[in-house]
């Protein structure tokens, strides 16, 4: 689905990503965790066309989609929800869905009712509050509103920048509860998150990050036996034993 | 049969992708945790960071067993000790020991291995799995039995020696599968013709050998005479111990498990890679070993990659059986002599048994080598005649395999000494480091 082999990319001189490698097959969910400025945000940033990579290779789906323009990236079916969802707080719910099916809608005006309804389906609580703006959600709420609108895109591989920030623990388990239902319905998909336990708990393979460099990969079930990953970012003593 | 058949039948392009982003890795913790590589790649000029084609590992710098030993015991650790679940130690075939170490991710992943090759072979839950490798020190035993457990049959850890109480425990138990060098096959074999056990009243199927060089004929004979599918396994403990690369049912080379570890085949002496389907030495980097990584690790086995795919499925590369050590390799008169072309010469000839040594002595500064056969009791007590036959017969036998010209002894059956463990076929009495 997604192979990018030694990707660099940056700010001006500030050099971010620093040879990354890394893939997502079909109908996996893959984790990318590691701490606040390791440059998790930037790579996804760059997949989908926001920031420019300086070399390397994005593959999705065998065509090399580094110089892409992000609204064919989109198309080609690889969507991101942001970080902080970032939904239109002044537009209804249902607003913000069909403006999420756009590129489905430009291809065939009728799709846009069913892949409502499955959305629907995924999130029943969006459709109590289809008519309400969004603004008015939840944190947990607006988040299913980000990850319904970007299912509307019928990506094939959907991207996930910190679902779990700012939400309470119980809500951040029912946002993962809907990933792993995502994947369930089909879909792949690619994690970040601060919240290295629950991703990997979730997740089928995991790498970690630090510093814009890929220094730890494996199944999610290895890293979080790995005491490094403990240490660094389970928050687990594992020395004090 | 497969035991993980996403990762042993993945394709070419998902195997690379995976092998370049596990050696970047790899890489990173190296030059991170471990000095020794540190220093290396510093002296070597190499750029951990820089590392970005699978192509590219022939610029990194190689590791020797030298290197282990002067690394004893935990120097080459990439994880500190409280992280290390299990010590084992390399069965000094050949000089000192060296120590390797693994922690709970490493001994899950050498199980996982070990469960593949015994799947391959043929193995599943069902089957009752005699392991008569020592336990201990040595990989050998451990690395199967965690493998066996692993796919849910029926372990006995009976580890090595003690022959006619395995061949009891082999009675009683119902083995069906068999573990262990493939020397020590033939002596059970041996000795249940002596015990006078019928070998069909046994179910025996299966025999995984490893652990040292054996032959095509080798594998004939055992399956003749124990009735079993014989397979090859390939392992060492530097390395990981056995699980490394195994036999399918096929029988026709074993598949590495490129997941795990990328292999090159070297020309020992230029040191550079030889044509595909060319003998050269192995060479194996980890590229998922936690607590001992291993970077283009000089295996000093002599192998060959089989380049055409195999029928069962299985998508990662071959390499023909070992054929001997690059330090096993006896240059007699100039000439490479591996001690493996001697043994299928000798499975070939009536009359002989598989049991053989090879002998080396210098006298007056040439080489001289000397085969001793064991030969069956009525050929040994018979006739002079037909005795000087069957050396005329083996001598020419081999100086047309080796090209050059041996010395045959023949000697009475069993007077060459067994061992437990590995067979030593070579002795070699040249004492060359001696000042002439």
């Amino acid at each position: 689905m997604l192979n990018i082999r030694n990707l660099e990319a940056g700010y001006g001189k500030l050099r971010v990503l620093k040879r990354i490698s890394l893939h997502v097959a079909d109908g996996e969910i893959v984790t990318l965790i590691g701490a606040n400025g390791a440059g998790k945000t930037t790579l996804l940033s760059t997949i989908t066309g926001l920031v420019r990579a300086s070399a390397g290779e994005i593959v999705f789906q065998d065509d090399d989609i580094c110089t892409w323009p992000a609204e064919k990236i989109v198309a080609a079916g690889c969507s991101l929800v942001p970080e902080g969802r970032q939904v239109f707080s002044t537009m209804t719910v249902q607003e913000n869905l069909v403006l999420g099916g756009y590129v489905q809608y430009r291809r065939n005006k009728k799709s846009t009712a069913g892949d409502l309804d499955k959305v629907y389906e995924i999130f029943p609580i969006l459709k109590e509050r289809q008519k309400q703006l969004a603004g008015t959600l939840s944190g947990g709420e607006q988040q299913m509103l980000a990850m319904g609108r970007a299912l509307m895109a019928r990506p094939r591989l959907i991207m996930l920048d910190e679902p779990s920030t700012g939400l309470a623990p119980l809500v951040v388990r029912d946002i993962f509860l809907i990933i792993s239902r995502m994947r369930q319905a089909g879909n792949t998909v690619l994690l970040v998150e601060q919240n290295a336990k629950v991703a990997l708990r979730v997740a089928d393979r995991g790498y970690v990050m630090e510093t814009g460099k890929i220094i730890l990969q494996g199944p999610a079930s290895d890293l979080l036996a790995n005491r490094d990953v403990q240490r660094a970012y389970l928050g687990r003593d594992v020395d004090g034993v | 049969m497969y035991w993980q058949q996403e990762n042993e039948c993945m394709a070419q392009g998902d195997l690379e992708q995976l092998q370049l982003e596990r050696l970047q890795a790899t890489l990173y913790r190296v030059a991170t945790h471990v000095p020794f590589y540190r220093e290396l790649f510093k002296e070597s000029g190499v750029d951990p960071d820089g590392f970005r084609s699978l192509d590219e590992i022939r610029s990194l710098p190689f590791t020797c067993k030298q290197d282990l030993r002067n690394n004893y015991p935990y120097g080459l650790f990439a994880v500190p000790l409280r992280d290390v679940v299990r010590v084992h130690s390399s069965s000094g075939t050949t000089g000192q020991a060296t120590v390797v170490g693994y922690t709970r991710n490493d001994i899950k992943n050498w199980s996982d291995m070990a469960a593949r090759v015994l799947c391959a072979a043929g193995v599943g839950r069902d089957d009752v799995i005699q392991i008569a490798f020592g336990y201990g020190m040595f990989t050998g035993g451990f690395g199967l039995h965690y493998g066996a457990e692993r796919i849910g049959a029926s372990v006995i850890p009976i580890s090595s020696g003690n022959t006619k109480r395995q061949i009891r425990i082999m009675e009683d138990f119902r083995t069906t599968a068999l573990v262990c060098t493939p020397s020590y096959a033939l002596l059970l074999a041996d000795t249940m013709d002596e015990m006078g056990v019928n070998i069909n009243s046994l179910p025996l199927k299966f025999g995984l050998f490893g652990a040292e060089p054996w032959s095509e004929a080798m594998r004939r004979e055992l399956q003749n005479k124990l009735h079993i599918r014989a397979t090859d396994n390939y392992g060492l403990s530097e390395v990981m111990g056995p699980g490394v690369a195994g036999e399918c049912e096929e029988c026709n080379g074993l598949h590495i498990n490129e997941d795990h570890f990328l292999a090159e085949i070297i020309d020992p002496e230029t040191l550079a890679p030889v044509a595909p389907g060319e003998t050269g030495e192995l060479v194996i980097t980890t590229l998922t070993k936690e607590a001992f990584p291993l970077i283009r690790y000089r295996t000093r086995d002599l192998t060959s990659f089989i380049t055409d795919p195999c029928s069962c499925g299985r998508t990662f590369r071959r390499i023909n059986r070992i054929m001997g050590r690059s330090d096993d390799m006896l240059i007699i008169k100039g000439v490479n002599v591996y001690p493996s072309q001697i043994e299928a010469v000798l499975f070939d000839i009536e009359g002989t048994r598989p049991h053989y040594q090879i002998r080396i002595e210098r006298q007056d500064r040439l080489d001289q080598i000397t085969v001793l056969v064991e030969v069956m009791e009525n050929i040994f007590f018979d006739e002079m005649k037909k005795q000087r036959l069957l050396v005329e017969e083996i001598k020419r036998r081999l100086a047309s395999e080796l090209g050059i010209g041996v010395a045959v002894k023949l000697v009475e059956e069993k007077s060459i000494e067994r061992r437990d463990g590995k067979a030593q076929r070579v002795v070699d009495l040249r004492n060359l480091m001696a000042p002439q």
